[in-house]
């Protein structure tokens, strides 16, 4: 009983952190109509210059400039690229962000190298005990900041003017221009958001019980996308429900591993693609989607 | 006064769906552009509202000017923000969003927060029901009130020009008929109006001017009253022939559009 609260625990963490790239990734395809695999450069991107910031200029002023710098290298990549190619096939647009993050992983890994870079949380690695459930400082501190941020996103969606517009500009975006919405703003403002999210959620994975910044983070996002995809990849709700199941699904999966033996070691890495295709075949819009995947 | 001077329009390059249209909208007064399927009504709006290029067309040769100012390489946001607001054909209002999200999105290329207040009164005052709908989603509106729930969205941005495409698309004879006193009561109010229509008696009962436009070009224009007693709009788009009197006058709000091009 113990193990499984612990294990629910830390998938409910791990998961609040996939929903926080999964809503990034659902937002730039509401507003921008891309499919974006930026995600896991971003992520690396914030990851990376919270690390290295951290040392000159102080931990939580690197954690606001690195925030920054990811939101600002998320909206060059839509006004540099995305925006220019308005109205190619949705394909071709995917095709190019995959381009854009592998040039930009490339160099993130060649300045990382080998290394694994110490991010000095103050709040170290230790971990508190809730009754007997043991979970990292860092992951329960992650857990309540995505919690709050979540909360806020779904609140400036619902009823902000930039939620309106964001949604008016999804369901018909040439109807919405008419009402003199800017489309580009609003798909520039998505890509904002989506990077900063992927950074806040970076700060917290390469934190315990992940011993810091290597070019493993990058994979991290690699799992978002399984989430955002199996809740809906035009649900914002969506998102938030498909990270919670795959970080649940990991975290179960990477608990019981001896009891699942039977279905090979590292099982707990492919879960999440598991839990995807499962949903999928299913329901082929994802969850709660409107839009059927095979029409992107 | 928004006036439009030989004005060629072509999709992709190929398709030339206006060829040389002149046309004049003075300050105030209702016009009316009637033409059958594919006469290019559409086209003309978006080339006024901005909108051509979200279609891949393009403005040949020719000018719109709206006042002292060209509406040539203006975007749709700029021109809301001139006071030009276009109703799109269809309706298209958002459906997933609420009767009162469908407002706030109209008003957003208003910055001033007064005047939407007041444009928000005014639509609710209008449109009683809209208000007693506020909280519902789009879609579940009927197509009367889907109409006005577009008309109202578009009010929302305090247009001094309003632009309407086919209002009376699709709805019942009753609806039309007050359509086309929401349009005269808007335009009363001091807004100017381009009406687009099919629906030649309800246009020509509200417009003060109207033009007839024919694969791309304008046939007919004069006073509405005068274009009413033409031969030619009483038998394609008000349902009599020619030698028939005009007694045989259509009831007011029925649709009759033009029986060549009607599938
Ligand atoms: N996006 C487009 N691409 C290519 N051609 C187009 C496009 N939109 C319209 N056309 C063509 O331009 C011409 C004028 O079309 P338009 O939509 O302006 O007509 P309309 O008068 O509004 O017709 P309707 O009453 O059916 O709405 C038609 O021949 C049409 O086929
Ligand atoms: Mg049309």
């Amino acid at each position: 009983m113990t193990q499984f609260l612990s294990l629910l625990l830390n998938g409910i963490s791990l998961g609040a952190m996939y929903a926080l790239i999964a809503l990034g990734f659902v937002i730039i395809f509401k507003a921008s109509e891309v499919v974006s695999f930026t995600q896991g450069s971003l992520l690396l991107l914030g990851a990376y210059s919270i690390a290295r910031l951290s040392e000159p200029i102080g931990f939580y002023p690197a954690v606001l400039v690195g925030i920054l710098l990811t939101a600002l290298a998320a909206f060059l990549i839509e006004r540099l690229v995305i925006n220019r190619l308005r109205g190619a096939p949705v394909i071709s647009l995917a095709i190019v962000t995959i381009g854009v993050d592998i040039i930009l992983l490339t160099e993130l890994i060649r300045r990382i190298g080998s290394d694994i870079l110490n991010v000095p949380h103050p709040w170290g690695s230790e971990s508190v005990r809730i009754g007997e459930v043991g979970i990292s400082q860092n992951r329960l501190i992650a857990t309540g900041v995505a919690g709050v941020l979540i909360i806020v996103f779904f609140a400036a969606f619902k009823y902000s003017s930039w939620g309106v517009a964001m949604r008016a500009s999804a369901e018909d975006g040439e109807t919405a221009a008419l009402m003199g919405i800017r489309l580009g703003r609003v798909s520039a403002l998505a890509w904002i958001v989506a990077g900063a999210l992927a950074a806040v959620a970076a700060l917290f994975l390469v934190g315990a019980p992940t011993p810091g910044v290597s070019a493993a983070a990058y994979t991290v996002a690699l799992r978002a996308f399984p989430a955002a995809i199996l809740g809906g990849l035009d649900s914002t709700g969506g998102a938030l429900v498909g990270g919670l199941l795959i970080g649940l699904a990991e975290s179960f999966a990477a608990g019981y591993q001896d009891q699942l033996l039977f279905l090979g070691r590292g099982f707990g890495d492919v879960v999440p693609y598991v839990v995807m295709i499962a949903v999928l075949l299913v329901r082929p819009s994802g969850l709660f989607g409107t839009k059927e995947l095979t029409r992107v | 006064m928004l006036s439009v001077d030989a004005l060629h329009v072509t999709y992709g390059g190929a398709v030339q769906a206006l060829r040389g249209i002149s046309l004049e909208i003075p300050d105030g007064k209702v016009v009316a552009v009637l033409g059958s399927n594919g006469a290019g009504k559409s086209t003309l709006l978006r080339t006024l509202s901005g909108t051509l290029r979200l279609h891949r067309g393009r403005i040949d040769s020719g000018s719109v000017r709206y006042g002292d100012v060209s509406l040539g390489g203006r975007d749709a946001a700029q021109t809301v923000r001139m006071g030009l607001v276009q109703v799109p054909e269809g309706r298209r209002i958002f459906g997933r969003l609420t009767v009162e999200e469908n407002l706030r999105a109209g008003g957003m290329g208003n910055r001033d927060k007064a005047a939407k207040a007041r444009a928000r009164d005014r639509v609710y005052e209008m449109f009683p029901v809209l208000k007693e709908r506020a909280g519902q989603r789009g879609l579940l509106l009927s197509g009367g009130e889907q109409q006005m729930l577009a008309i109202g969205r578009a009010l929302m941005a305090s247009p001094k020009l309003l632009l309407l495409d086919e209002p009376s698309l699709g709805l019942a004879p009753r609806i039309i008929g007050q359509i086309g006193e929401v349009i005269a009561e808007i335009n009363r109010q001091g807004t100017s109006v381009l009406l687009v229509e099919q629906n030649a008696t309800m246009a020509l009962g509200v417009a003060d001017l109207a033009y007839v436009l024919d694969v791309g070009e304008v046939s007919l224009s004069g006073s509405a009253a005068e274009l009413a007693r033409t031969d030619e709009v009483q038998r394609l788009y008000l349902g009599h022939d020619s030698d028939e009197p005009a007694a045989a006058e259509p009831l007011p709000g029925t649709r009759k559009t033009l029986s060549r091009w009607t599938a």
